[in-house]
């Protein structure tokens, strides 16, 4: 980075603190600080879509559909989140490769799953593996995004069923004596009217998510935890930077990180909060109007 | 098949607390295998869940009465607790505890001539447990306080009218009822805790002698056979039981802490998670 910095040994004090957290190592650590803010991006609308279809089909008129979307909504208050993060990345890879399998491998009579191992031809792997590191990486990185959304699909279903819930019945008996269709009264009356009401549970669960982004680690994705880790472990003398294990110091530095996240997005929402409820039948809307009055 | 299946248990059914067979299965995974290994495992969930659970009610309502006070030297502190493990990742404070707790001096801490012995707090049991404790020990403290707030004023004054004061009054009006605004919430967050135990040995603490909680041994046979599909559900059906199991404790609780409503006034302890930890 810096000129100085082309013989490390010999520095000492600032300049070495400068050059140390310069180096690439460091510059890929700072930019894995992305990969966390293009996965919560990613996955809060993702998640809302998964969770708006959830809601939809828990109020379906069709049973078979309503309990598709009961057990959606409900299976994430039973079963542990980090069970779905598990599962689904690798559940999701090797149902593509068997799809895959299906129509690019010659069906010479070797079983997929034999001896505990899972092995399609290498025509079938995902992504090939002549393909470079960075398809590797994105395709590790759209499972977690799958794994992410459907766990959060399914929390945000339970927020917006709630919210859907919580619209006063007359407006939607007003819609539909002016003799809206279904359809009609979801969408010009439910979904306007539901916001207010969702606000609160999709906060908290954007809350959630940012809270839940340390657990790509898990996922092998390199995020700022396998960086913090990284980088912290003791370094010999072979280094170019030799220090003591400061691993402590580094997942200091990550929780002051999230403490910023957590701080700003809760400045920002009730911020949002206060816009939404403004001129609305609620508690918060009826004090605005008190206070200003 | 049922005879083996019963040496299986008694070999395995223990291997998470570090009793019978040492080694783990290396192949001919049966159903039976996973089964009694997760199962084993989910002593250790249970194990966290409980002893956090139950130190941390009566830490959270410390918590909850300190960040209600009028005196900014107990408000301040309770805050700035409540802030810290409810704002960063359970993941990262993990982490942070066990890096903390490695840089402990190995040799253990002298104090007045009686060492300290310090090696057993980077173990799961005490150290993983003890974050569990702080984190719910935050997240109840924020509900009991949300509930406090919610005193109906009237049942205050009427305290104040019976010239109840300050012990008495807490005890007998002011606890009961921030416990049952705050009970469903409570439930919710009793429900979500147990699920947060899965991450112990996923982050900095290492699983001694493989001896881990239900996710671990899942994990374990996932990677083993290559096949996710039957011990990520056998996981998933131990924590449904285990979240049922919760529902009916807290719903007898719920029904004891209305008892004094009559009967169609009882409100019905309804799981609709709005707010999830």
């Amino acid at each position: 980075m810096f000129d100085f910095c082309a013989d490390p040994k010999t520095l000492e004090g600032l300049s070495w603190l400068m050059c140390y957290l310069t180096t690439g190592k460091h510059m890929m650590f700072y930019s894995s600080f992305f990969v966390v803010l293009a996965l919560m991006l990613i996955v809060a609308p993702v998640a809302l879509a998964f969770g708006f279809g959830g809601a939809i089909a828990a109020r379906s008129p069709i049973a078979p559909l309503r309990w598709l979307g009961k057990t959606y909504t409900s299976m994430v208050r039973g079963i542990p989140d980090i069970v779905f993060f598990l599962f689904v990345p690798v559940a999701m890879d090797q149902g593509l490769e068997y799809l895959r399998y299906l129509y690019k491998c010659p069906h010479d009579g070797t079983p997929v799953w034999a001896n505990n191992e899972f092995s399609v031809c290498a025509a079938a792997k995902l992504p090939l593996s002549t393909s470079p590191q960075i398809w590797h990486e994105v395709y590790g990185f759209a499972l977690a995004v799958i794994a992410f959304a459907i766990v959060f699909g399914a929390f945000a279903a339970n927020v917006l069923y709630g919210a859907m819930n919580a619209v006063p019945r007359a407006q939607l008996e007003t819609a539909e004596a002016y003799g809206m269709s279904p359809a009609q009264v979801r969408r010009r009356v439910l979904i306007p009217q539901m916001w207010t009401y969702a606000l609160p549970g999709l906060s908290n669960l954007w809350m959630i998510l940012i809270k839940a982004t340390p657990l790509l680690f898990l996922l092998g994705v390199e995020d700022i935890v396998y960086w913090a880790r990284e980088l912290g472990a003791t370094k010999s003398q072979i280094y170019d930077y030799p220090h003591p294990d400061w691993r402590f110091w580094y997942v200091l530095a990550l929780l002051v990180f999230y403490l910023g996240m957590t701080k700003l997005s809760e400045l920002a929402l009730d911020r949002l909060s206060a816009r939404l409820s403004k001129g609305q039948a609620t508690m918060a809307g009826e004090a605005q109007r008190k206070a200003a009055a | 098949m049922s005879d083996s299946c019963t040496q299986i248990i008694a070999d395995y059914a223990f291997r998470s607390l570090g009793y019978g067979e040492r080694l783990l299965p290396r192949s001919d995974f049966t159903l039976c295998h996973e089964f009694t290994l997760i199962g084993s495992g989910l002593i250790w969930n249970v194990y966290f869940g409980t002893l956090a659970l139950l130190f941390g009610f009566f830490f959270a309502t410390g918590l909850a009465l300190a960040k209600a006070a009028p005196s900014a030297a107990l408000r301040r502190p309770a805050e700035l607790f409540i802030f810290v493990f409810r704002g960063s990742p359970l993941f990262i404070q993990f982490f942070l505890a066990y890096e903390l707790l490695v840089m402990l001096p190995k040799a253990g801490i002298d104090v007045f001539g009686i060492t300290i012995e310090t090696a057993w707090t980077t173990r799961a049991w005490a150290g993983a447990l003890f974050v569990l404790f702080l984190n719910t020990s935050a997240y109840s403290a924020e509900i009991f306080y949300g509930a406090l707030q919610s005193v109906p004023k009237g049942d205050i004054e009427a305290a104040d009218a019976y010239g109840l004061t300050g012990w008495t009054k807490f005890r007998r009006v002011l606890w009961p009822t921030m416990l049952r605004l705050a009970w469903p919430s409570y439930t919710n967050e009793a429900i979500f805790l147990f699920h947060a135990t899965t991450l112990v040995f996923f982050s900095g603490f290492p699983a001694f002698q493989q001896r881990g909680d239900a996710l671990y041994y899942a994990k374990f046979f996932a990677d083993k056979t290559f096949n996710p599909f039957i011990p990520y559900p056998i996981t998933a059906f131990y924590f449904i039981l285990v979240t049922l199991a919760l529902i009916g404790l807290f719903g007898i609780v719920n029904r004891r802490l209305n008892r004094h409503l009559p009967g169609h006034h009882r409100p019905k302890l309804r799981i609709r998670p709005q707010i999830i930890r």
